[in-house]
């Protein structure tokens, strides 16, 4: 019964594994015959560790399969259908093609040069995982294996935990971090079957590159660092928050000069990493020369160059072997250095050549900066900042061993522990800034919470099995000699600590299944819905599916000419010009803020200034979402504010008073007349509220779904006119 | 104040030549060619100081290719040092084929990079 439910959830259990342990556990080992395969201990903890580690594996693919099992194996969200798009490019035309690939299907007019501004990481992993499975002949379509990209890196980053608790704590540290991480749901939610995001493949290589950098930290050796470059590559190529690592490694760099642990190995490491990991880092096209003339990549740089000179001070140091003269040396040295690093940083900024923290970073400092300046940063629901409530459904009980963790970590300090305190810290503070971060978090407080689960239940385990010896050699020695007085004290306090710590373990285990029953029920009720099909609860209590948006982009695909051009809000433009196949004008990557607000202004203007817009562009049908019939709430009008907002960023006819009463935002009867004769009004709720004879004069409907959630409208061309 | 300070540089000086001068010929070697590698960087960037930057790329590609060798150069010879307690126990084989590895990378990529 022990071992059966070990893996689950009391993988901490079998560490210390001795002949006490084994006896206390014989008749159960018997009868699962480890004993009669005559196996010695040390082969036994590596069986059991890599089965646990195997289940770990398994478990994690699995618990992300609740949508595919629900639904269909199909993409989620929007933005992984772009990445689908791409990948699917890159599949039929090669890499070349791929790398220089120029798209003017979207952002019409102005296109979009794909090969630059994405990061192929993800698109390139899963084609060379489509590109195996055909060569090994099974013949998959790439549309599963991009599915499936994210719960099976998902299984690798458990791995990976596995091996970077054991460099920062030990084996049973590494168990606990790769159980805990493989269903902790603020994993989850970015990783899950059919969520084809670069954050799936990134947050892998987040922790691979750490992994190799701790590593190479800890030996000091050169092929290690190697590798650490090239994690730092793949992280590079995968997601644009690479920008963490290459910040948070200089700061570890500076924690552990400040603190006086500087080391050779630390500057084999550090130069080897930076050095290689720039070079390789600038080959992404995406990425260019940002190393050398962002401000975000400049700490690094500073504290590549503080290496050289703490290395060229402990030189002179050990050729000098003469205090007083080193004095000397250090006091003419210091001032010239800080003096020309000084003004180069100032000349370097001043001048603009630096150029400082662009705007999605900077947010992340101040966050009221994103509302106040950049309206498109801050109208993704993503960027939020995070609540309370947030943090205790993606953690649980990670909430309160974190700082648990914590404190064991400070009683061990060493290289690597303070990497992984300084990893937690900094990545709980973005996270308590961003809601999307909490991804970037999950790690460090799963590893961190398995040092506190590890350390505490090896202790308990200890103070059980001290006792469980005490009290065998005090039944050997006879009943009588228990009661004298020293016997009878020492066996009056044994009972009593024995049984508080069965009980704390007891406890221990009841809290880490319910961990794994919350991580589970939030898998299954709230992350694995694809939000392209919608379902909901009927009349009768049966389940009814809302297929609204795949039918509507497919008749776009089969009754419009193919280069008709589509204008709707950005978000639905990757999954029109993906699945509909025709040109969008603007989409979810958001570059070119005029071109948005242009949209924003066309829908928000009455229908006869939209319609100039709307031939300006070229636009021949518009897309919008009506939630009015089904009560889908998150259709067009509710986004409407956005649009103003946005529109009247770049456009200052836009007022946004003017859609408002009294400072209130309605859509019905009471709402202000400009929102009532608007385009978007119109469009998506002009059938039942407010305005009720509603004519149209330049668009006419060409096509609504089936429960009248997308509808879209044809513009009609300009009357003949002599 | 100055004074002195001009008599501790002399002895600073002095006492620095007279040491290196008994380090062994082998580490002279690799600080020669690290010295050759930062020389060929500022030539590189005065260079560029002369006719301006246009392929940035090349640019930043030679100027790393020099900073390169000369800190794994450098990573070289503190691994090889047998006065280093923490590489006490690397065999002075590994440390020089990691050196080559990772030249060998460095070259790569600059190549690639070189455009």
């Amino acid at each position: 019964m022990l071992a059966r439910t070990e893996p689950i959830n009391g993988t901490a259990k079998p560490k210390p594994v001795s002949s006490p342990m084994n006896n206390f556990k014989s008749d159960l080992l018997n009868s699962f015959s480890l004993k009669s395969l005559k196996l010695k201990t040390k082969q036994q903890e590596l069986l059991i560790r890599v089965s646990i580690l195997c289940l770990v594996y398994v478990l994690a693919f699995i618990t992300r399969l609740f949508s595919v099992l629900r639904y269909e194996s199909m993409i989620h969200e929007f933005d992984p259908y772009f990445n689908y798009r791409t990948t699917l490019f890159l599949t039929q035309k090669g890499f070349y093609d791929f790398w220089n690939w120029f798209d003017s299907e979207s952002w019409y007019p102005l296109g979009r040069i794909i090969g630059g501004t994405l990061y192929p990481g993800l698109m390139v992993t899963a084609a060379i995982i489509y590109w195996t499975l055909r060569f090994l002949r099974f013949a998959v379509h790439i549309r599963e294996v991009c599915v499936l990209t994210a719960p099976f890196f998902a299984s690798n980053t458990t791995i990976v935990a596995y091996f970077f608790g054991k460099e920062i704590w030990d084996s049973g540290a590494g168990l606990v971090a790769a159980a805990l991480i493989a269903i902790c749901p603020g994993y989850i939610s970015r990783s899950v079957a059919g969520s084809y995001d670069n954050e799936g493949v990134a947050i892998f290589a987040l922790l691979w590159t750490f992994y190799l950098f701790v590593k190479a930290v800890n030996t000091g050796s050169l092929a290690w660092a190697l590798a650490s470059a090239f994690g730092y590559f793949y992280m590079v190529s995968a997601w644009g928050g690479y920008v963490f690592i290459i910040n948070l490694i200089p700061l570890y760099v500076m924690v552990l000069l400040i603190t006086g642990r500087y080391s050779l190995r630390l500057y084999v490491a550090y130069n080897c990493m930076y050095v290689l990991g720039m070079l390789l880092a600038m080959q992404i096209r995406f990425v260019g020369f940002q190393h050398v003339q962002s401000g975000e990549h400049m700490a690094a740089m500073g504290v590549f160059f503080l290496m050289q000179v703490f290395y060229f001070l402990d030189w002179v140091k050990y050729l000098l072997n003469d205090a007083k003269l080193f004095q000397v040396f250090l006091r003419i040295t210091v001032t010239f250095t800080v003096g020309v690093g000084a003004i180069a940083l100032g000349v370097g900024t001043a001048s603009g050549y630096i150029s400082p923290w662009t705007g999605r970073f900077y947010s992340l400092l101040d966050p009221t900066y994103a509302k106040d300046h950049i309206p498109i940063i801050a109208s993704v629901s993503e960027h939020q900042p995070t609540a309370w409530s947030s943090f205790m459904f993606d953690f649980h009980i990670l909430l309160f061993l974190f700082p648990a963790g914590l404190y064991f970590c400070f009683k061990r300090l060493s290289d690597a522990t303070i990497f992984i305190v300084m990893y937690g810290l900094t990545s709980m503070y973005f996270a308590g800034v961003m809601v999307r971060l909490i991804l970037v978090a999950t790690p460090a407080v799963c590893l961190i919470s398995a040092i506190a689960v590890s350390a505490t239940i090896k202790n308990l385990t200890l103070l059980l099995r001290a006792k469980n010896k005490v009290a065998q050699t005090a039944s050997a020695k006879g009943i009588g000699s228990a009661k004298s007085s020293s016997k009878g004290l020492l066996d009056q306090s044994q009972p009593f600590h024995r049984n508080g710590a069965i009980a704390l373990l007891l406890g221990a285990f009841y809290l880490l299944s319910k961990y794994a029953m919350h991580c589970t029920w939030v898998t299954s009720e709230a992350y694995s819905s694809p939000s392209i099909v919608l379902a909901a609860r009927g009349a009768h209590g049966n389940r009814v599916i809302f297929d609204d948006y795949r039918e509507a982009y497919f008749w776009l695909r089969q009754n419009t000419p193919p280069d008709a051009k589509v204008m709707s809000w950005w978000d639905y433009g990757y999954q029109i010009t993906a699945m509909g196949n025709r040109t969008v004008i603007v989409d979810n990557n958001t570059w070119n803020n005029t071109h948005i607000a242009t949209v924003g202004c066309a829908m928000s203007s009455y229908e006869d200034e939209a319609y100039e817009i709307m031939r300006s562009l070229d636009v021949d049908y518009v897309l919008v979402v009506f939630g009015g019939v089904t009560g889908y709430s998150s259709d067009d009008i509710n986004k409407f504010l956005w649009m103003v907002r946005i529109g009247g960023g770049v456009f200052p006819v836009i007022k946004e008073p003017d859609y408002l009463v009294n400072g209130e935002y309605r859509v019905d009867k009471g709402a202000s007349p400009k929102m009532l004769n608007c385009l978007m009004y119109d469009r998506a709720r002009g059938v039942e509220i407010g305005n009720k004879d509603v004519k149209l004069e330049y668009l006419e409907e060409a096509f609504t779904t089936s429960n009248w959630i997308v509808r879209i409208y044809k513009v009609k061309p300009p009357n003949n006119r002599w | 104040m100055a004074r002195s300070t001009s008599k501790d540089a002399q002895a600073l000086f002095n006492s620095l030549r007279s040491a290196y001068s008994a380090t062994p010929t082998s580490f002279k070697i690799i600080d020669l060619y690290v010295g050759f590698a930062v020389f060929t960087a500022l030539i590189q960037v005065v260079y560029m100081a002369i006719v301006g930057s246009f392929p940035f790329n090349s640019f930043l590609s030679g100027v790393l290719s020099c900073v390169g060798t000369a800190v794994l150069a450098v990573c070289l010879r503190i691994q090889v040092n047998k006065e280093n307690k923490e590489f006490k126990d690397l065999p002075p084989e590994r440390a020089f084929a990691d050196f080559v590895l990772c030249n060998l990378v460095l070259h790569l990529v600059i190549m690639n990079f070189l455009g």
